[in-house]
């Protein structure tokens, strides 16, 4: 739009060309977002707005004859009375799998932060280094170390911890602990930068001012940390959420999330209306989640 | 707070070492309630360390320090009736002013913060600032808050640690003020860390020497410039020029004493030694010049020399004589009206009432000191 200001006759001032140089460098920043922009209208706007219409697609339809476009909204409700218990499991999956990871990401985080000093960076490569494999293969693995024979169900057991023929592969258990694993350096990340930049003497501060290492850490540290924190969940939440691959490969029949039917929906039921509209419901819902959990949290600046 | 003894800071033997290094090393000293006490020395030389370990900041490595009758050696900083004015301030960022300030009140659940916090303010001329975060503070506000911060608490002991460092030159002079102000108002034990030797002065009741982790002279900011106990002190608490010389013993009240081939005579009450190698030192502005060959006061002692630099900073001047042994003097003389200026290349007899020399120990081998004209912390040696 700033664009525009460069048209059309000008009076040739003293300088000699100097507006055309102002009009240049305030251009600059629409250039640089060319490329963004674009890939972002290619990839995600018109996606999206096909996939919004495959939502109100006449549901009659099939692959091989076509689809109709009658408006379906009722396709949104059909949807939700198929599959409200999947969406409850994906939340509440996903809900347990987030305070797991907290309860094992922030004092991971904390002590890489402000403790560990010069083996920082190795600790740091440790977080990532799982994510060097594919997603797909990490999962397997999973599969392998909880399966029925694996040393991880024997020790249970030997322990009493499971039952003679306890099991932990095809459990709700395995689904959330893949579900954790997979995506905890997405909440350790944020959360190590945001703690990296506590300054330690505002600790010190907190101490001399009669608060107690728990005051101090409920007080200063929490409060500090929170933007590294409400961004590090987001990151674990949001693909956790939509996640099908963990329930697929962990889980039984009674553990499948709302990406396993969303999956089916596409690939095997073929049915693409009801795919679209339960994909279209979880960014909805996740869209609410998130803002309601930003404001008040009080960290505007996430968003 | 019954008898003033009950709130002495008495550090005894206190040694604090980090590894191999001694920060400080066997440390002694006594802070009498309600005193204003300044620690001075130079960075690294154990005072922000000292401090530390009052706020249990540190721990000693041997050592003791009570708070009156309690020991509070081992105690947590949460512990102690101690509160720091840290030399970053260290505001909580996510908290507005009035938060910061009823921080130490609120953790101990104390009644009527609002009341106490309001006062606290209109104190150090914050009122109405209470809804303000810390970065929407200019430096010396901020510097406020935390000196609001640790006072409200009414802590036995105030550590400040150069809490006036990352201020103007203008807004520290203000600050200094208003610190006195203040401490005189409250009435709390201050001890406060710094390494500017005029802030020192101007402020404490009793002013530490620190050097190396030890305490080179301890006392009231007049005695210690008036009669240095060490050409440390003698140089960085001002400026002093130190002649190498042989004291020859006692005679009567004074000590004779030999440099450069002349003899002087330093009052015994102000020798610190009276045999052996010794500095003979005079301040700049105890020094006075007058021409070559024209009469020096009854009873004064001088030396001769040739002014090699000169400036004219208003309230005074400020030369340099070099000796006829190549030591360059610094002689401050007072604007007193007459304008007349030595010019550069004169040849001047710089001269001084014997009273107001003193006599240090040396080092055998050891040259001249002088400090340059400049505002340095450094000294410079100047080989005869």
């Amino acid at each position: 739009m700033t664009l525009l200001t460069g048209v059309g006759p000008r009076p040739v001032d003293a300088k000699g060309g100097g507006a055309e140089r102002r009009d240049r460098r305030r251009a600059l920043p629409y250039l640089l977002l060319l490329p963004g922009a674009a890939w972002l209208f290619l990839f995600f706007v018109v996606p999206t707005i096909q996939l919004g219409a495959t939502s109100l697609y006449d549901p009659s339809g099939s692959v091989t004859a076509g689809y109709a476009m009658t408006w379906e909204f009722s396709n949104y409700p059909d949807a939700i009375e198929y599959a409200w218990p999947q969406i409850v499991r994906s939340f509440g999956y996903a809900a347990i799998a987030t305070v797991i990871g907290i309860v094992i990401g922030y004092p991971l985080a904390y002590a890489i932060a402000q403790k560990a000093g010069r083996w920082k960076n190795v600790l740091l490569v440790c977080v990532v280094a799982p994510m060097f494999t594919s997603f797909l293969v990490r999962t397997l693995a999973w599969k392998t170390i909880l399966s029925d024979n694996g040393w991880l169900v024997g020790f249970l057991r030997d322990i009493g911890l499971l039952g003679d023929d306890g099991r932990l592969l095809a459990t709700p258990a395995a689904v959330i602990l893949g579900l954790t694993y997979n995506f905890l350096p997405f909440l350790v990340l944020p959360l190590y930068a945001s703690l990296e930049r506590l300054d330690y003497r505002l600790l010190e501060a907190a101490g001399d001012l009669y608060a107690s290492p728990t005051r101090t850490f409920v007080k200063v540290t929490l409060p500090l940390s929170m933007p590294g924190l409400v961004a590090g969940t987001l990151l674990f939440f949001i693909p956790a959420v939509g996640d099908y691959i963990n329930a697929a490969l962990l889980g039984n029949t009674n553990t499948n999330m709302v990406g396993n039917v969303v999956n089916s929906a596409f690939l095997s039921r073929q049915e693409p209306p009801q795919g679209a509209a339960l994909s279209f419901l979880l960014m909805a819902i996740i869209l609410v989640i998130v803002f309601t959990y930003v404001r008040r949290s009080g960290t505007d600046e996430v968003v | 707070m019954t008898t003033p003894e009950t709130g002495d800071l008495r550090i005894t033997n206190v040694t604090k070492r980090f590894g191999e290094f001694t920060a400080v090393d066997d440390l002694s000293l006594t802070v009498p309630q309600g005193a204003f006490f300044a620690l001075l020395g130079a960075s690294g030389c154990g005072k922000t360390t000292t401090l530390r370990m009052v706020a249990g900041l540190e721990e000693p490595t041997t050592g003791e320090i009570r708070l009156g009758d309690r020991d509070i050696t081992r105690l947590r900083p949460y512990q102690r009736p101690v509160n720091t004015v840290f030399q970053s301030y260290a505001l909580f960022p996510h908290l507005d002013v009035f938060e910061n300030v009823a921080f130490g009140l609120r953790r101990r659940k104390l009644r009527q913060v609002k009341e106490q916090v309001d006062k606290m303010l209109e104190l150090v001329q914050l009122g109405g600032f209470g809804k303000r975060k810390p970065a929407e503070l200019s430096g010396g506000q901020q510097q406020r808050v935390a000196l609001a911060r640790a006072l409200i608490n009414h802590p036995q002991v105030l550590l400040l640690d150069e809490p006036l460092g990352a201020l103007d030159l203008k807004l520290r002079r203000q600050m200094q003020i208003e610190l006195k102000r203040i401490q005189t108002e409250v009435g709390i034990t201050f001890v406060h860390v710094t390494h500017d030797q005029e802030e020192a002065m101007t402020m404490a009741d009793t002013v530490a020497v620190m050097n190396a982790g030890k305490i080179e002279q301890l006392g009231r900011p007049a005695e210690i410039y008036e009669y240095p106990a060490t050409a440390f002190v003698a140089n960085f608490l001002g400026q002093s020029n130190l002649l190498a010389g042989e004291a020859a013993g006692r005679s009567g009240d004074v000590v004779q004493v030999a440099a450069y081939e002349q003899r002087f005579a330093v009052p015994a009450v102000r020798s610190r030694t009276d045999r052996g190698p010794v500095f003979l030192g005079v301040r700049p502005e105890k020094l006075a010049l007058v021409p070559a060959g024209a009469a020096v006061p009854a009873g004064h002692q001088f030396v001769a020399g040739v002014v090699t630099d000169s400036s004219y900073v208003g309230v005074s001047t400020q030369y340099l004589v070099r000796t006829g042994w190549g030591t360059e003097l610094a002689v401050f003389a007072p604007n007193g009206g007459d304008a007349t200026q030595l010019a550069v290349g004169s040849q001047v007899t710089a001269h001084w009432n014997p009273h107001h020399a003193f006599l240090l120990e040396r080092a055998p081998g050891e040259g001249d000191q002088t400090t340059p004209l400049l505002d340095s912390p450094d000294t410079v040696g100047v080989g005869s």
